[in-house]
């Protein structure tokens, strides 16, 4: 761009604030475009401030945000063993639980949270009943976690426990590995916090079949390619957080050969097969780790100002960023959406769940506008979607051309929240999600869409820069 | 009552049920609604809010099941929930795009200029986002701190681009005026300005008389300050000697810093087309090969016609026809009536006024001037001879400029008229983009109510008016002047010209 290139060409204007000059540029004959402009930052002088102190670092951190977005794309994934989160999962034992979001006291828990944990100590035989487990967990002789801190993750309470069967991906390309539980289906599951016979009988269920089965066929098929699937089913109406209908039948179709093949009784690979057939969330507790070890791979970049997690725990939401390990906090949200009939809003838990993590990737929500059949949780418009899609460009350092969206001329997703662009431009992540009931055991209510709360990035852009700042 | 419904082989996705459920409830009138295609897990869901009955017991998930809870009979309402569903399908209207961020615009219509009028706290991180993008920037608002400016013009001469203000008000660029711009022909002068109604001024003369320009870069009032150094300025005389179109150069501003006025000069040294320098008082005393300085606007825009080779009339003199109006005027005054008040929307024709004026009317005050003996003691009050830019910000505070809305100005106009020393109403009219739809009519009252209160006091004012547009200015520049004319108010051909009328009314009156 120079000024004398300016001088021969026509003027292409973009207005940011009277929109008196309209009519001037209209009987001009002067493309232009009027923004619909609000201060930035929400109109926090101190947030402009702040961003104004790091401007001249603007190209170390363009860099950095590149290397980082650059790594994300580059990683691969496998899923290769279904093991005991115990034998697995670094840092774990008998006494440890690892739960979704940032880190958590038990006593300050949601109820889905708190329900799954006892569910999990009774699960794990630590305790015979629900005020046993409860005493339990309330003695600290219980160990509990952030799983994001053990590179794993889980949708909903996220709640690991030592003999829980987990999910094991592997990145050839940076050599990292992230966990993911098996995901139990709808209804009353442990991860919505029930605690009931039926609940625990189907996670032993899971221990004892899925697990050595899904296994061997794992091994006998050297490892499934999980990023392939994906980008397959986001041509096929799934955006991998909240449908994963297709990437769930991918998996079984890439699977299911191995499973014939494994030396278990017939009566195991088929309770194993339909276990999976009639699960269609199958594939979330895939998606999920897949980008747990995209992002993963991409910590410890200098100067980045890129989110590596979004994440919440039932009461807080937390993010991330790529230079350090530091959680940035904020009371969660509560989910926009459609209920279940019989329930509204009052009975929805706060958002909850690691599965923001597939938004921090650039899928879910950031890739609604590929999976028009969901987007009657935004009011019914598959343009709204597309928007969604779009918008989240804005507030990105790339984009994934791996990730493409078929509806709107396979754009690449938008991936690598940057939270500069997010403080400035005070549009935050959209996140698609599920609904949990506040109540321990109800499950889940309704599905919609959340937004991190912007504390979160305001908090995270206050470290950053004085962090860069400390650096001279 | 509670009714049920099994419709078999009828597949809704769960989300068109969950969607739609609310709003049947509501238009059937319903207690209550469920809607489930037939799962084990829905059946239980249904269970759990007491509409479940055993007609549902069979059904597979294909089926959609249906319960409803009503005060009054309906036989019909399972029909009118179906039509209702289906007419989910049609769809709501869709939104258009917005753009919210610059970034965006960038992306998605490649823009190459932001011209940025939010306010002064935002504007600089506004501009930033241009520079950013890539983008010129015509940076309208005010307020922008002296720091900021300087941030963003050394970006913009890093990355080749204009930052034309803070507090940049006019700017024609190919041929499209910007802001508050005047409709002038194109051609082959090109002029960089600190000031807005300066560039407006010398571009209109230089149209009137059959010239044209290039482009007119503004630069804002502060570029020329010790602070910001010029910067903006000398890359514009940079881009202007580059520009193959332009062959002549015209620089206008309020005087310089001394600083800047030597970089400028230096700066000038490497220009080989011809320039016109306009820095109305500023003392310039070298002599440069194809420089031509000049102190009032007027003459900027004569030297600039006459280098393309425009003859022009002489724009100052006081022909025999304009001697006579005056001595009549001068006839009809009372002998308090010694003094010339000068009203002006613009800030730099403010200042060419008293550029012209300090000679010859001692004690003159204004609200632009530098010296502190020129100064207004009060700009709010009316002494002596006294120039009041009313575009200032002791007058604009939460009001409109008056070039766009002149109440500040018309009020000053009845203020003058009461005083008995008022001898002379000097007014300037700015027509074209961005100022009032038709600053001469809707002042013209206000002049005859002026008029009427000097009258009752046995006095009669002169009003001295000059009107700053072309023919092509929406206002029309000969519509303008021709009201000014049937009420019997002195039109003069230029601001410089305005000036020297006044000046003669009242040195006569002595």
């Amino acid at each position: 761009m120079s000024i004398n290139k300016l001088f021969n060409e026509d003027l292409k204007i973009v207005n940011v604030g009277s929109p008196s000059f309209k009519k001037d540029y209209e009987t001009q004959n002067i493309d232009y475009v009027h923004l619909e402009w609000r201060p930035p930052a929400n109109g926090d002088l101190k947030l402009l401030s702040l961003l104004n102190q790091i401007r001249p670092k603007m190209d170390l951190i363009n860099k950095a945000n590149e290397e980082v977005v650059a790594k994300i794309k580059a990683a691969e994934a496998k899923l290769v063993a279904v093991k005991k989160a115990i034998e697995v999962i670094p840092n774990m034992t008998v006494h440890t639980i690892l739960h979704a979001g940032p880190p958590i006291a038990f006593d300050d828990m949601a109820g889905p949270m708190k329900g799954a944990i006892i569910g999990a100590l009774m699960y794990e035989g630590l305790a015979k009943d629900q005020s046993d487990a409860l005493k339990l967990a309330q003695s600290g002789k219980i160990i509990f976690d952030s799983a994001h801190h053990h590179s794993a993750v889980g949708p909903m309470a996220g709640i690991v426990s030592a003999s829980m069967a987990v999910h094991v991906l592997y990145n050839e390309v940076h050599s990292n590995y992230s966990y993911c539980t098996i995901n139990e289906g709808l209804g009353k599951v442990l991860r919505y916090g029930a605690n009931s016979k039926e609940v625990l009988q189907r996670l032993k269920f899971m221990e004892k079949t899925v697990m050595p089965v899904l296994n061997q066929a794992v091994e006998l098929a050297d490892g499934i390619d999980i990023k392939s699937i994906i980008t397959q089913a986001l041509h096929m109406g799934d955006e991998c957080h909240n449908r994963n209908k297709a990437s769930s039948a991918l998996f079984l179709r890439e699977v299911s050969g191995y499973i014939v093949q494994t030396d278990f009784s017939n009566e195991m690979k088929m309770d194993t097969l339909n276990f999976i057939k009639n699960n269609e969330h199958y594939f979330l507790n895939l998606s999920m780790p897949y980008c747990k070890l995209a992002l993963d791979s991409a910590r410890q970049t200098k100067h980045s100002t890129v989110v590596i997690a979004m994440s919440r725990n039932g009461v807080d939401f937390g993010i991330q960023l790529a230079h350090s390990d530091q959680w940035f906090t904020a009371p969660a949200n509560y989910v926009k959406g459609l209920m279940f009939p019989g329930f509204s809003e009052d009975d929805a838990a706060p958002d909850i769940g690691d599965s923001a993590i597939t938004e921090t990737c650039g899928i879910g929500g950031f890739a609604m506008g590929g999976a028009p059949a969901i987007v009657q949780f935004v009011g019914g418009v598959v343009k709204q979607a597309f928007d969604y899609s779009r918008e989240m460009h804005q507030i990105t350092a790339g984009a994934h051309q791996v990730f493409t969206l078929p509806p709107l001329d396979f754009m690449p997703t938008a991936v690598g929240i940057d939270i500069l662009k997010v403080v400035e431009s005070n549009i935050l992540p959209i996140i698609n999600t599920g609904m949990a009931h506040k109540d321990a055991g109800v499950g889940q209510v309704g599905a919609g869409l959340v937004s991190p709360p912007m504390a979160c990035f305001e908090k995270a852009l206050e470290h950053f820069v004085k962090n860069e700042q400390g650096e001279k | 009552m509670k009714k049920f419904k099994v419709l078999k082989n009828s597949y809704y996705d769960s989300v068109t049920l969950m969607s739609t459920t609310v709003a049947i409830k509501k238009a059937l009138n319903l207690v209550d609604l469920v809607m489930f295609m037939g799962t084990d897990m829905n059946k239980d869901m249904m269970d759990s809010v007491g509409l479940y009955n055993q007609v549902f017991d069979d059904a597979t998930p294909n089926d959609l099941l249906l319960g409803a809870d009503m005060e009054e009979e309906n036989d019909n309402w399972a029909d009118q929930v179906i039509e209702q569903l289906s007419n989910k399908n049609k769809k709501q209207e869709s939104s258009d795009t917005v753009f919210k961020t610059i970034s965006q615009a960038k992306q998605a219509k490649d823009s190459n200029i932001a011209i940025i009028s939010v306010p002064g706290i935002y504007a600089a991180n506004e501009a930033f986002k241009a520079l950013e993008n890539d983008m010129h920037v015509m940076l309208f608002s005010d307020n922008v701190s002296v720091e900021d400016e300087i941030a963003l013009k050394d970006l913009a001469l890093k990355k080749d681009l204009l930052v034309m203000g803070p507090d940049c008000g006019t700017a024609i660029l190919n041929g499209k005026g910007l802001c508050f711009a005047n409709q002038v022909s194109k051609g082959n002068i090109g002029l960089v300005a600190a000031s807005g109604t300066g560039l407006q001024e010398v571009t209109v003369i230089i149209d009137r008389f059959g010239g044209g320009i290039t482009q007119a870069i503004g630069v804002g009032g502060r570029d020329l300050s010790e602070a910001v150094g010029g910067k903006m300025m000398l890359k514009s005389i940079d881009a202007l000697n580059e520009d193959s179109e332009t062959k002549v150069i015209v620089l206008i501003s309020k005087p310089p810093h001394k600083t800047v006025l030597d970089k400028i000069i230096k700066k000038l040294e490497e220009v080989e087309k011809p320039v016109v320098v306009c820095l109305l008082d500023a003392k310039v005393d070298q002599k440069m090969n194809n420089v031509y300085f000049v102190s009032t606007l007027t003459k900027a825009g004569q030297k600039a016609l006459e280098l393309i080779g425009k003859k022009t009339p002489d724009l100052t003199e006081l022909d025999h026809e304009l001697k006579a109006v005056i001595q009549n005027e001068i006839a009809l005054k009372k002998s308090t009536q010694t003094k010339v008040k000068g009203l002006f929307c613009g800030g730099t024709l403010t200042a060419e006024a008293l550029s012209v004026l300090r000679n010859d009317l001692k004690g003159i005050t204004s609200n632009v001037a530098k010296k502190a003996h020129e100064k207004m003691e009060d700009p709010m009050k009316s002494f002596g001879h006294n120039l009041v830019d009313l575009g200032d910000d002791i007058f604009t505070q939460g009001k409109p400029h008056p070039m766009i809305e002149p109440m500040i100005r018309l009020d000053r106009i009845l203020l003058e008229a009461k005083n008995p020393e008022t001898s002379v109403i000097l007014l300037d009219f700015e027509l074209g983009l961005g100022s009032h739809e038709d600053p001469v009519g809707v002042t013209m009252d206000t002049i005859l109510e002026a008029r009427k209160v000097a009258e009752k006091d046995g006095r009669y004012i002169t009003f001295v008016a000059y009107v700053c547009g072309t023919n092509k200015d929406s206002q029309g520049l000969e519509k303008s002047e021709k009201l000014l004319r049937d009420h019997g108010i002195i039109v003069a051909k230029t601001n410089a010209h305005a000036a020297m009328i006044s000046a003669a009314i009242v040195g006569g009156a002595k």
